[in-house]
């Protein structure tokens, strides 16, 4: 299978400039029909600009889109045959439910009863029954979200672009709306392609993730791919590793000898980029134990505890390393000022040379 | 007066006992200072309401005085009769009154048919000469007037626009396109882009998305510009004088020619004529115009 041909969105070096500015410096991704993708990166980092050239909105200075196949980088959005879930919903408010849920039927032509049954269903699907005679101003944030993704849905569009369209809703809604969209997803079968900043929004919806920075891929993969195997300080800082940790990396017999600043060590049989490297780590991989342990596969470093709190479960713990500060959970109870390690597994941790941030190996 | 008392109050309060034995020591004081400031208000009020009222109630008062001279300080003797005179079939008055709305709707039309695209273009497009644009169509209220009507006339003359009411209505739209075009640029920069951009996006047509989302989002603002173009026809006189006399008179003219002939009674109720679809629309603008349009006219 030609993968150029069969993919659904084919961006190909696309760039992007507002005025001189560039903001999209040659972004490729191919994404195939009825998958699910999600591009996540911090807010200016050109994720909604790639999606709104997607969309059309935006012009693009270079490159190509091709959509099943067709290059649409000068097709005007009408002729693009997708929809969009804006941030904003978008709702036309001088509508009703059906006006604006019904526009994209209407101007297909579609019959005035048809149209107003196949809103109806559209609305069945999305727990809005009944709702269609109502201003769109007089509904709720979530209700208002679903309406918007009726709109879209409407068209039977074959590809489907979110905008960060549930960043405006309360935690309950969205977490609601993120199941349903995405069982909407598997049930209709539709391409989708979903920006947000919210990490754990791409990791539980898509198939497949796009982290970008500062206008560029960094990394493409499965959710579990890009959490366990970040390719890039960034990605791993990116994917809430934001602790890090100085370590040295030397030949040792059959393995290597990881050392810290202070002195603690460890061996270690896995595959680790060698020299000056600095680990990158999640506070949950970190456990208490004996400051004096040896343990081989996991560094131990020496502290004290200067914070307890109990969240309920479990103890957090904050422990100061010489200057530095890591909160850890611990099932046990420890006294305050007792001297700790703090055990860090060495397989957990994500090493980058010192030297350059690209091209780092996982430990 | 009780605001005052309050205050002192609170003051005395946050003073605490030091600052409140000082405070008691003059309650007299406080309670004349609290009364000099009413009646400073009620007296500022009375002076406003006066300005206000008072050429109204004197238009009031002559459009009903049959007789009225000096040294009478009231007319000697009331009576409806030139109200008659006015809404007399066959007068000059209800013709010019037909004339004046009709010119002022035609007015209106042209407005719009300029202000629509116009403030769309304004609002929408990345236009180079955008304030230059904008400066353009303040220009006829930036002279004086009458110097510019000379020249109007004498063009229009040329045209052979004189004397017509086609003449009259250009130059009532030239002078209300300031309004309509910089509030319809307001009106359709207030419309979210990212509303067109939806409509767009699931196939509608630029056209499409005008009709069915951009227009019918900014007609409140529209609406209110239409109304002011309305108005503005409605009271227009220096225009109109050069332009369309003798063959179009409309209201304000004959305004100017009853009270040239010492016609102060057809001349007061002329005015009041012209003062109900001012009063009666301002009521209806100040719905329309949202602070969402109004922060955006100028820019």
């Amino acid at each position: 299978m030609d993968g150029s041909v069969s993919a659904a969105i084919e961006v190909d070096h696309l760039q992007v400039s507002y005025g001189s500015q560039r903001v999209l410096h040659g972004v490729s991704l191919s994404v195939a029909p009825g998958e699910f993708v999600a591009i996540l990166g911090s807010s200016g980092c050109g994720k909604t600009t790639l999606l709104r050239t997607i969309a059309g909105f935006q012009k693009a200075s270079g490159g190509a889109i091709r959509l099943f196949g067709r290059d649409v980088v000068n097709t005007p959005p009408e002729k693009r045959g997708m929809a969009m879930m804006f941030q904003s919903y978008a709702l036309w408010p001088h509508m009703t439910v059906l006006g604006n849920v019904g526009y994209g039927l209407r101007l297909r032509g579609v019959p005035k009863e048809e149209v107003r049954a196949r809103v109806a269903a559209v609305l069945k699907m999305l727990n809005l029954s009944g709702l269609e005679d109502r201003k769109v101003t007089a509904l709720s944030g979530g209700q208002r979200q679903r309406v918007a993704l009726g709109r879209a849905l409407a068209i039977e569009p074959p590809i489907l672009l979110l905008d960060e369209p549930l960043s405006n809703l309360d935690a309950k809604v969205r977490l609601q709306l993120r199941s349903e969209i995405k069982t909407l997803q598997s049930r209709l079968g539709f391409t989708a392609i979903h920006v947000t900043h919210d990490r754990e929004e791409a990791m539980t919806m898509a198939d497949r993730i796009v982290v970008m920075d500062a206008g560029r891929i960094a990394q493409v993969g499965t959710p579990k791919e890009v959490y366990d195997h970040p390719n890039s300080p960034f990605v791993a800082s990116f994917m809430g590793a934001e602790n890090t940790l100085a370590l040295d990396v030397r030949p040792s017999g059959a393995g290597v000898e990881v050392r810290a600043d202070d002195g603690s060590a460890a061996l270690y049989g896995g595959s680790v980029p060698v020299g000056a490297v600095t680990a990158y780590f999640r506070d949950d991989i970190a456990s208490l134990d004996d400051p004096d342990a040896r343990i081989d596969g996991s560094i131990v470093l020496p502290g004290k505890i200067t914070q307890r709190t109990y969240p309920g479960g479990h103890y957090r713990y904050v422990v100061a390393i010489g200057s530095r500060h890591f909160t850890v959970t611990d099932s046990r109870y420890h006294e305050l000022d007792r001297p700790v390690g703090l055990r860090l597994p060495l397989a957990d941790l994500h090493l980058f040379p010192n030297a350059q941030n690209t091209g780092g190996h996982h430990a | 007066m009780s605001g005052e008392v309050h205050l002192s109050a609170a003051r005395a309060q946050t003073l605490g006992p030091r600052g409140a034995a000082r405070e008691r020591s003059s309650p007299a004081a406080a309670r004349v200072w609290a009364f000099g400031a009413t009646a400073l208000k009620m007296l500022g009020l009375a002076v406003f309401a006066f300005l206000l009222f008072g050429p109204l109630a004197n238009l009031a008062l002559w459009s009903v005085a049959e007789r009225w001279y000096a040294p009478f300080k009231l007319p000697v003797s009331y009576g409806m009769r030139y109200w008659e005179v006015v809404f007399r079939p066959t007068g000059d008055a209800m013709s010019s009154l037909m004339t004046s709305i009709g010119i002022a709707c035609l007015t209106v039309l042209v407005a719009l048919a300029v202000s629509i695209p116009a403030g769309y273009a304004l609002a929408r497009l990345r236009l180079p000469w955008r304030t230059a644009l904008m400066i353009l169509f303040l220009l006829p209220q930036a002279f004086p007037s009458v110097a510019i009507y000379i020249n109007v006339a004498r063009v229009f003359y040329g045209f052979g626009l004189t004397g017509t009411i086609t003449g009259v209505v250009l130059v009532h739209a030239a002078h209300g396109l300031v309004y309509s075009v910089w509030i319809a640029a307001a009106a359709f920069a207030a419309v979210d882009r990212d509303l067109e951009l939806a409509a767009r996006n699931i196939g509608a047509s630029p056209l499409r998305t005008f009709f069915t989302v951009t227009l019918p989002l900014a007609a409140p603002g529209i609406m209110a510009s239409a109304i002011f173009v309305f108005l503005e026809s409605l009271d227009e006189f220096t225009g109109t004088f050069f332009v369309g006399v003798p063959q179009v008179t409309t209201l304000p003219l004959l305004l100017y020619n009853a009270s040239m002939g010492g016609n102060y009674q057809i001349a007061s109720i002329t005015a009041l004529i012209l003062l109900v679809p001012s009063v009666a629309f301002m009521f209806v603008i100040e719905r329309f115009l949202k602070a969402d349009v109004l922060s955006k006219v100028g820019q």
